[in-house]
């Protein structure tokens, strides 16, 4: 097709998108911070898909990484602390039309938003929800968040932090009629790209915890990970997160895993010998509230007003 | 404004009547009477709120006004012959058009005599009461029974209640094994033959109510209503009849809950999101069932900060949805109203108040959540406030309050409380149009080079993009933001957005009419009112001005902004007061210096618009105000 004008061809495409369709505000982030690696792969996503920008809508809380849908050119939604979750599930009831991506922190998904974190994950409405979890809260400088090692010093707890961490995939795996859990971590941009891509096409609600570097306030946090690649394990499955050869052999160990096992998923989520890689959970027969919350949808005026002089009978005297 | 000090007297229980005549007895010794109220009291499960609502829609049907509302336990099952067990019903019944649950009954059904207590202690009775008295517990296997019936049996007497002992159960078991389900039915026959009701509209009753368990339930029915009917004109010496005034109308019966509910969908709304709450839930039980036929959806949400954010991301994606709510919830949803605010997304957020603060009385009536509705969002965000005053309203400006949402880009919260909630009243049957549900949603291309917050610089309005329609991405913030929806931290940026959604109210403040004055339009008196007191406070207006008082009274609907032309008509009176069921210092209270008295929110709100020096009577009795009360604090007022 090369050299040919496009109102020569056939069928041409009304509208093409290319990468700068998606790009809005210039990020704010840090040099260094691992959201940059994200919102790069999400835009790359959306471009490959050619999703219509304003058909996509990108919800998220409070925090470094909320203000993820400035950075977008589609609709967006930059709401309250914790809040990321209910305000997405709200989007998509009546707007199944949409794609709706949410973008959440360890503190906005696991601490001051942990209730509706529950629920949303058991609703499993169709969306993708990404929790960048950098361990630290950074926009508020520096305190301890639910995902914080223990022992680390933070500026609410200058011995250290107290508790071990909570471990987000435990949780999520644990919740009735979750889905779609994966793990992934932004210095290997081609597997955040394959597991964001394989959670946009899943049917409900995709949760991916991305392990994010925060160069500011948690600067050698994931060193040990990034200069040991043997703590983690890439989990391989024809259902899992597929990626080419050379992206799968930056990995040292390979653990054959079935998502759909929910005991080995759990297993998955909650061992400390090495951090998996990949699609934990997969249950592709999970109840969809979405397609409930959608009900009476397009019921022309006419119907309704009909429908509703016959409930009015119901009161007559 | 002399005299503040007489404005109270929570304490005085003392009754002024009316000097005027009630009514007349005709030569066959009917008492024609223009309303009567009468209430059915049983333990919980015999039957007493189905017959007492039957009387109501019987009644209604005939072409009488009516108010009814339910006597309710806090508890599911309560122990029986208790007084917090008392369930039941209250009827007002007249010739005109009733507004409010009236004062003390003229007729108490009783099934025991430990309930009665609890209508007693609220004040439902006067002296001269009739009260029908299951008669049974004279002769209980139980000497303790025996021993309470006798006791209470002897203290109605010296409270001067007309007691009629009454055989409902021995009469009943002629018929049916077992009389808890059936009495009901039986005394319902009683009230027919006492208010001159022919059978037929009993049957035509029965009918309608149990047409789906078939005849063999209606037939048994109907031979207990007819057994009741035939007692009572033997053994029952009192006929009252209550006039009606043909109405050509349509009328529809309902409590203000279901008109809400109902509300909801004829104003196009198809989400409710919600979290249950009493006494808001009731409405989004029957629209949770409607909207299955209507075209909706009710959202139960994991709290009620999820319920208003669940709701703002469905007005974000372009359905105005609606959150139904009390006190509590209210309180936790403050942030998220804040948000609507500051990102002007369309939202109704229906407040049905009860007592508070905290978990304060959480069946009960109040109206002491409009300080909450007008500041409880922090930093400056204004909204509609607006309060139905009548069971109709709560359906009607539910409508509106989705046009407003819509037009001024922002929420709207309604007021009703526990009042119009769980009373029933008939109104003329709406008739909705198309014009009334919400428009298709809007996906046509946005125009190239708008911003998405576009304000007017005279009214402050602007047009919202709506994903999906091409070329009005945005990022919605409640960042402070320019008009183009960025991050914007100067302080001219700020200023001129606060000043927008500010504006906005100004724009709606000149569409509104001034209150209509009820009553003349000078005088020595004006109350203010808002909310569900407007039947109440009318008819005590009414009262007073039939014995020359020269008192009006006038209603807000608008609470934010406030209705127009409030300083001019409050210029013609000598005395300008609220009367509110929320609480306000007793100003004869020593302990409260002048400089410092709290004054009923209303009050506080009047005061502070109008500068003119309005005074206030509130109470928060946990029930809503009878007219005679009112009527006493007019008449201290008025020196009568």
């Amino acid at each position: 097709m090369y050299g040919l004008k496009q109102d020569w061809a056939l069928a041409p495409k009304k509208r093409h998108f290319v990468l700068e369709d998606y790009e809005g505000a210039v990020p704010r982030w840090c040099p260094g911070c691992g959201d940059l690696a994200v919102l790069t792969a999400v835009q790359r996503l959306a471009r490959d898909e050619q999703l219509i920008p304003e058909k996509t809508a990108v919800i998220s809380g409070i925090g470094c990484s909320s203000r993820f849908p400035h950075y977008m050119k589609t609709y967006g939604f930059h709401g309250l602390h914790g809040r990321c979750l209910p305000v997405a599930c709200g989007v998509r009831s009546r707007r199944p039309d949409l794609h709706v991506f949410a973008i959440t922190g360890d503190g906005d998904c696991t601490a001051i938003g942990a209730g509706h974190w529950i629920h949303a994950i058991r609703y499993n409405m169709k969306m993708t929800v990404l929790l960048f979890d950098n361990n630290i809260y950074g926009l508020t400088k520096m305190q301890t968040s639910p995902t914080t090692p223990k022992d680390h010093f933070s500026n609410t707890h200058p011995r250290g932090a107290l508790l071990s961490p909570l471990r987000p995939l435990g949780v999520t795996v644990g919740i009735t009629n979750a889905s779609f859990v994966a793990q992934t971590i932004d210095w290997n941009p081609a597997h955040v790209y394959a597991t964001i891509k394989r959670a946009f096409h899943h049917e409900g609600l995709s949760f991916v915890r991305i392990l994010q570097r925060c160069p500011h306030y948690m600067s050698t946090n994931w060193d040990p990970l990034q200069q040991n690649p043997e703590r983690l394990s890439l989990l391989k499955h024809p259902k899992g997160i597929v990626i080419d050869e050379p992206v799968a052999r930056v990995f040292k160990n390979h653990v054959d895993h079935d998502p759909t096992d929910l005991g080995a998923a759990h297993y998955m989520a909650d061992t400390l010998d090495t951090v998996p890689i990949g699609l934990l959970y997969l249950n592709e027969n999970a109840e969809r509230y979405d397609l409930n919350a959608a009900a009476g949808l397009g019921m022309s005026a006419e119907d309704k007003l009909e429908a509703l002089n016959r409930e009015l009978d119901r009161f007559e005297t | 404004m002399e005299d503040a000090s007489s404005a109270r007297g929570k304490t005085d229980k003392k009754v002024v009547s009316s000097s005027k005549p009630q009514s007349k007895t005709t030569d066959s010794g009917v008492k024609v009477v223009h309303q009567h109220v009468v209430e059915f009291v049983c333990d919980s499960g015999e039957g007493a709120q189905t017959a007492g609502q039957m009387f109501g829609s019987m009644s209604a049907r005939a072409g009488n006004g009516v108010w009814t509302v339910e006597i309710i336990p806090a508890e599911i099952e309560p122990p029986h012959r208790s007084k917090a067990g008392a369930s039941g019903n209250r009827i007002r019944v007249g010739t005109k058009e009733i507004t409010n649950a009236g004062d003390e009954a003229d007729i108490v059904i009783a099934f025991n005599e430990q309930v009665l207590y609890s209508r007693i202690d609220v004040g439902a009775l006067r002296k001269g009461t009739i009260i029908f008295l299951e008669s049974k517990w004279r002769d209980d296997p139980l000497e303790t029974v025996r021993a309470e019936y006798l006791e209470a049996f002897e203290d109605f007497q010296k409270r001067g209640y007309d007691v009629r002992e009454t055989p409902m159960e021995v009469e009943c078991l002629r018929y049916i094994a077992d009389p808890r389900r059936g009495k009901n039915m039986w005394a319902l026959g009683m009230l027919c033959a006492i208010y001159c009701m022919g059978l037929e509209k009993a049957e035509m009753e029965i009918t309608k109510k149990f047409k789906r368990k078939g005849q063999k339930v209606i037939d048994s029915n109907m031979k207990l209503i007819e057994a009741g009917y035939a007692w009572a004109t033997k053994n029952v010496p009192d006929r009252f009849e209550i006039p009606v005034r043909p109405n050509p109308q349509q009328m529809v019966v309902m409590n203000g809950n279901t008109a809400l509910a109902l509300g909801c969908m004829a104003a196009g709304m198809e989400l409710c999101s919600m979290y249950p709450i009493t006494p808001a839930t009731s409405a989004s039980h029957y629209l949770s069932g409607a909207f299955y036929r209507v075209g909706g959806f009710v959202h139960q949400a994991e709290d009620e900060i999820a319920s208003i954010g669940f709701a703002l991301g469905a007005s974000f994606a372009g359905k105005t949805p609606v959150t139904i709510t009390s006190g509590p919830g209210l309180s936790l949803m403050t942030e998220m109203l804040g948000l609507a605010v500051m990102t002007e997304l369309p939202l109704v957020i229906v407040d049905v108040q009860r007592g508070g603060p905290s978990t304060g009385l959480p069946t009960k009536v109040e109206q002491g959540d409009l300080l909450a509705a007008l500041y409880s969002a922090f930093g400056d965000a204004p909204k509609i406030v607006m309060a139905p005053a009548t069971i109709e309203e709560c359906l009607h400006f539910m409508v509106t309050a989705r046009k407003l949402a819509e037009t001024f880009r922002g929420p709207v919260m309604v007021l009703t409380d526990a009042n119009l909630a769980t009373g029933q009243t008939p109104f003329p049957r709406p008739v909705p149009t198309e014009e009334w549900l919400s428009p298709p949603l809007d996906q046509s291309p946005w125009p190239e080079g708008k911003p998405s917050y576009d304000w007017d610089h005279e009214t402050g309005l602007s047009q919202r993009p709506i994903p999906g329609q091409r070329g009005g991405n945005y990022v919605l913030t409640g960042l402070a933001h320019d008009n183009n929806s960025k991050v914007a931290y100067e302080s001219n940026t700020n200023l001129y957005a606060m000043r927008a959604r500010s504006r906005k109210l100004h724009t709606l403040r000149k569409t509104l009419k001034p209150p209509k004055v009820y009553g003349a339009d000078t005088g020595d008196l004006l109350i203010v009112g808002w909310g569900s007191t407007k039947g109440a406070i009318e008819e005590a207006v009414d009262r007073v001005r039939a014995d020359g008082g020269k008192v009006s009274s006038t209603i807000l609907r608008f609470l934010s902004p406030l209705e127009p032309g409030l300083g001019e008509i409050f210029a013609k009176f000598k005395k300008v007061m609220t009367i509110e069921i929320n609480y306000s210092d007793d100003v004869d209270d020593k302990g409260i210096d002048a400089g410092g008295r709290r004054y009923a929110q209303l009050a506080m709100v009047l005061r502070a618009a109008t500068l003119v020096d309005v005074d206030c009577w509130s109470d928060v009795p946990g029930s809503p105000l009878p007219p005679k009360t009112i009527e006493n604090v007019i008449r201290r007022q008025l020196k009568m």
